[in-house]
Order: C-alpha cells, then sequence, then structure tokens
C-alpha cells in the first residue's frame, strides 16, 4: 500500500504540471481552431525560447523575469514567422503536405539547436527554497509557474471573449468566410493568432526552464503529451483542452508514484486511446 | 448604385455566370428570381467579392470594385448576408452584432446602429445573451440580417432569406425584409420563392443557367405566362 501522503504530493504536482501544459495545449489549440492547421513544431519553438531564457539568464546574468519577457516576445515573433514563411502559403494545400511541412519545421529545429548549442542538457539554476507543506516537500519554482500559466490562461480568455480582435479569432474559427464579410481580412486575424499562440509558447518556456533543463529534443519529450491533450480535449475545442491537461498530468503524476514515472506515461497513451474510441470528438464533444 | 456589365464568373473550370449586366439604383428594391443551380448565389458572392469575376466590370457608386477582397468590399457600404446565414453559432447573439460592426467606423457608431437593429428586431434584443446556434431559424435570419445592418451598408444583398423556413416565418421574415426597407436601405435580394418576393421589389431579373432571361417591373413580370407557369404556381 503505497502512502497516502505520496499520493497526495503526486496529485499535487500534477495538478501543478497541468497548469503548463494546459498553458502549452491552449496556444496550439488556439492556432489550430482559428487556422485549421497544426503545428507539429509547436513544442520545438518553446525549446527556442527555453535557450533564449538560458542565455539572457544564466549566461549573461539578466534577472529571470527579464528573460522570460525575451522569450514571450520571442515566441510571438516565431510564431509569425512560422505563420509568414512556412503556413501562409501551404494554407490551402493538402492537409497531408501541412503536416509535412510543420513536421519538417520539426526537425529542422532540432537539428538546428544540436548543430549551435550541442545536446547538453541546460538549465536555469535559480535560488528557490523549496516549501514543506503537512510533511509534503513542494517546489516553489512549479507554485509559481502554475499561477502564472493560470494568471496567462485567464488573460487569454478575457481577450477572446471582451477584445473586438479577440472575438473575431474566435468568429474566424466557426465561419472564416463569413467574417470576411464582416470587414476582417483573414491573413491579419491569423497573423495575430499566430503572434498570440507563439507568445504562450514563449510564456510556457519560461516556466518550463525553471523546472526543467533544455536540450534539443525538449520538444520530442512534451509534444507528444501536448498533441495527445488537443485530442482529448477535441482540436480547437479550448476548454476541453484545459480540463484534458489536468486530466493527464494526474494519470501521469499518480501512476508514476504507484508504478513508476515510465509507466505513468504507458497509462496516460491506454487512457488517451480508450478515450479516442469511446469520445472520438473529444471529453466535451456535444453530442449529436 | 450598384451595376454590372457583362460579367462572367465561376468556380475553376466551372462558369456558373455569363455574360451578366445588371443595375440597382440607391433606394430600390432589386430580386434575382430562378431556378436552382441558375446561378443566382454565385452573382451574390462575385458582388460582394468572395469571388472575383473572370471578366466584366463591377461598379458600386462610381468605384470600379470587381475582384477586390470581400473584407474591403464591405467598407464600401455593400453587407451580403449569405444563403445559409451563417451566423457564429457558438458566439452569442450580442457577441454576432458585435462583429457585424468590426470595421472601425461602422464600430464608432456601434451604440446608434444597436439601437436601431433592436428596434427592427426585438427578438434579438431579448436574446442577446443566447448562443447564436441555439435560435430558431427565423430567429437566425433576422439576427444575420441585423449582423449585417450592423455594417451601417447602403445596400444589402441578400441570399435565399427563406430558405429553410416554415411557411409561417416565410411570411413574417418578408414583412421585417419591408420593414428594413422602409429604413432607407436598398436591397438586392435573391429568392426561389417567387411569388412572395415580387411583392417585395420593385424590379427583377430573371436569371436561368447563368444568364439574364429577362427583366421588368416586378408586377409586369409576375404577370407574365411563362414566369407564373414556371415559378409562381398559379
Amino acid at each position: 500500500m503505497i502512502d497516502p501522503v505520496f499520493l497526495a504530493e503526486a496529485a499535487i504536482n500534477g495538478l501543478l504540471l497541468g497548469g503548463v501544459l494546459a498553458l502549452l495545449a491552449l496556444g496550439l489549440n488556439l492556432i489550430f481552431g482559428v487556422i485549421d492547421i497544426v503545428w507539429i513544431a509547436y513544442v520545438d519553438l518553446v525549446m527556442l525560447c527555453m535557450y533564449a531564457v538560458y542565455f539572457v539568464v544564466q549566461v549573461y546574468g539578466w534577472p529571470i523575469w527579464v528573460g522570460g519577457l525575451v522569450s514571450v516576445a520571442l515566441g510571438a515573433l516565431l510564431g509569425i514567422a512560422v505563420h509568414l514563411l512556412i503556413i501562409s502559403p501551404i494554407l490551402t494545400s493538402a492537409p497531408v503536405n501541412q503536416l509535412l511541412a510543420t513536421g519538417g519545421l520539426l526537425f529542422f529545429l532540432q537539428s538546428f539547436a544540436t548543430f549551435l548549442w550541442t545536446t547538453d542538457h541546460r538549465s536555469v539554476r535559480l535560488a528557490l527554497p523549496r516549501l514543506e507543506i503537512l510533511d509534503m516537500p513542494i517546489s516553489v519554482a512549479r507554485l509559481i509557474a502554475f499561477a502564472l500559466a493560470i494568471v496567462a490562461m485567464l488573460g487569454l480568455y478575457l481577450f477572446l471573449t471582451r477584445t473586438y480582435i479577440g472575438t473575431a479569432i474566435r468568429a474566424v474559427s466557426q465561419d472564416r468566410e463569413a467574417m470576411a464579410l464582416m470587414g476582417a481580412n483573414p491573413q491579419r486575424v491569423y497573423v495575430v493568432t499566430s503572434a498570440v499562440g507563439g507568445a504562450m509558447a514563449g510564456l510556457a518556456a519560461a516556466l518550463l526552464i525553471i523546472q526543467y533543463a533544455v536540450h534539443p529534443f525538449f520538444g520530442a519529450a512534451f509534444g507528444p503529451i501536448t498533441f495527445m491533450i488537443c485530442v482529448l480535449g477535441g482540436l480547437g475545442n479550448m476548454v476541453g483542452a484545459f480540463v484534458a491537461s489536468f486530466i493527464m498530468s494526474e494519470v501521469i503524476a499518480v501512476s508514476g508514484v504507484i508504478w513508476s514515472t515510465e509507466m505513468g506515461y504507458v497509462i496516460a497513451f491506454v487512457v488517451f486511446i480508450v478515450m479516442i474510441f469511446v469520445r472520438p470528438g473529444g471529453i466535451l464533444a456535444r453530442r449529436g | 448604385m450598384l451595376a454590372l456589365s457583362n460579367v462572367t464568373a465561376g468556380y475553376g473550370a466551372f462558369t456558373a455566370l455569363w455574360d451578366v449586366s445588371l443595375r440597382v439604383d440607391a433606394g430600390e428594391a432589386v430580386a434575382v428570381v430562378g431556378p436552382n443551380g441558375s446561378g443566382k448565389t454565385t452573382l451574390m458572392r462575385v458582388i460582394s467579392g468572395l469571388i472575383a469575376p473572370r471578366a466584366g466590370t463591377l461598379t458600386f457608386e462610381g468605384k470600379a470594385i470587381g475582384g477586390r477582397p470581400a473584407y474591403e468590399i464591405v467598407g464600401h457600404g455593400i453587407a451580403h448576408v449569405p444563403e445559409g446565414r451563417r451566423i457564429f453559432p457558438a458566439l452569442s447573439v450580442a457577441d454576432n452584432l458585435k462583429m457585424g460592426a468590426f470595421l472601425p467606423a461602422a464600430r464608432a457608431t456601434f451604440a446608434e446602429s444597436l439601437a436601431r437593429v433592436h428596434a427592427l428586431f426585438p427578438a434579438l434584443a431579448e436574446r442577446r445573451a443566447q448562443r447564436a446556434g441555439s435560435l430558431s431559424g427565423g430567429e437566425q435570419q433576422m439576427l444575420a440580417i441585423g449582423r449585417a445592418l450592423m455594417s451601417r451598408p447602403k445596400l444589402i444583398l441578400l441570399d435565399e432569406p427563406s430558405m429553410g423556413l416554415a411557411p409561417v416565418m416565410v411570411l413574417r421574415l418578408f414583412d421585417l425584409i419591408r420593414r428594413v426597407r422602409q429604413e432607407g436601405y436598398t436591397i438586392l435580394v435573391v429568392e426561389q420563392n417567387v411569388r412572395q418576393v415580387l411583392k417585395l421589389v420593385d424590379r427583377a431579373y430573371l436569371l436561368e443557367v447563368g444568364r439574364i432571361k429577362m427583366e421588368g417591373q416586378a408586377a409586369a413580370l409576375a404577370e407574365q405566362d411563362f414566369v407564373r407557369k414556371a415559378y409562381v404556381g398559379l
């Protein structure tokens, strides 16, 4: 029998991880929902931004919040660049070509990062304390990451529901052509969406680098789980992705403690495959 | 106000409109009638810029608009209420109307436009917080028209407004369109419900297999034996 304290600790860690995963999933899902293209290389953009934070903070000695701002700005610029250089020219081509193009970007970014920075693992060392709550050690870095992720998602929610351009982004995801009839240039809406999605990747990078080391294959570690969350929540469904993030992170964290970390991922994939059969449209899909 | 001369348009290798010329004067209500697949929707789409004409010219208030993108043409004062309504189903009624006033010029007069739309369609005011997709077919059509009015258009293109509505709702809808007309908007409407639409408009064009076959005063057209037999069902 496993000590309930361990289980509780795992559950809390799962919750905290879920916050950052949700940020990634929402960014990817936002882009997919509006532009209808899955950015296979999304988490590799996160990887690039993590390197940016590493250099700004660890190599050049700036404070972490500067690194975070640089990362968000870089993420937004990368998002715009990916849209203009890669997505825009293939917007109307077959879905398989779109997957190949963004998949190609993934391999390019991985190799490019390996070429520039080798496969060494690099981390940002912050002197953050560990808290003891009811005998459970809780990482302050994770708490901060969780809190900032939640604040960012709240900001995204307000942006999408309270501003003209945010509402237009949701409208385009429902009917591209009708929104053009309202006077919105779809290309401009796509660029804004890509910038917002990229900025979320940048923020996620800053929150991840205070918990994990970065290496060129970081995207391969976090990419699959991010896609699983998006599909589980229903591609394009923001609330679904949010809920699915916490389901997946809890499954990984709790079964990781009961069995092993590897087993945690195995079980997460099993849950995913079962859910695909039970609810192919996502956990929150409307029936009928 | 709007003039098309010798416009040819289509999709890919398929040509849906051949050499179409028509005009709509300010303050007029004009109908284009014709059977299914005669090119009526293509005609609307080419005017609002959703597809580019292959040949011919389109002018609106003296400006050439042929081949300009849709998001630009709405700024000139042409609002297109597309076939099948095409409201944003997951947005609230209020947000749908807000999107109708997306352009900066329309945004500046948002409150005034909204009051006018609510006065025309009180149901939209009552249901402002509701998801647009949960409205009835008739209410969705009102929302689609209201959303178009939010852009402060001079000319409204209505594509099959009565499509998919119950007969009693069709009559109500035509009454509402009549009221929109009385507000001073110029209307170009495409309809399969020929009998009703000819009572609404001043002039009409008959479109068949992509070509204008006949043109005239609505009352005169309704009297034509040919039109009566084929479309009015008398």
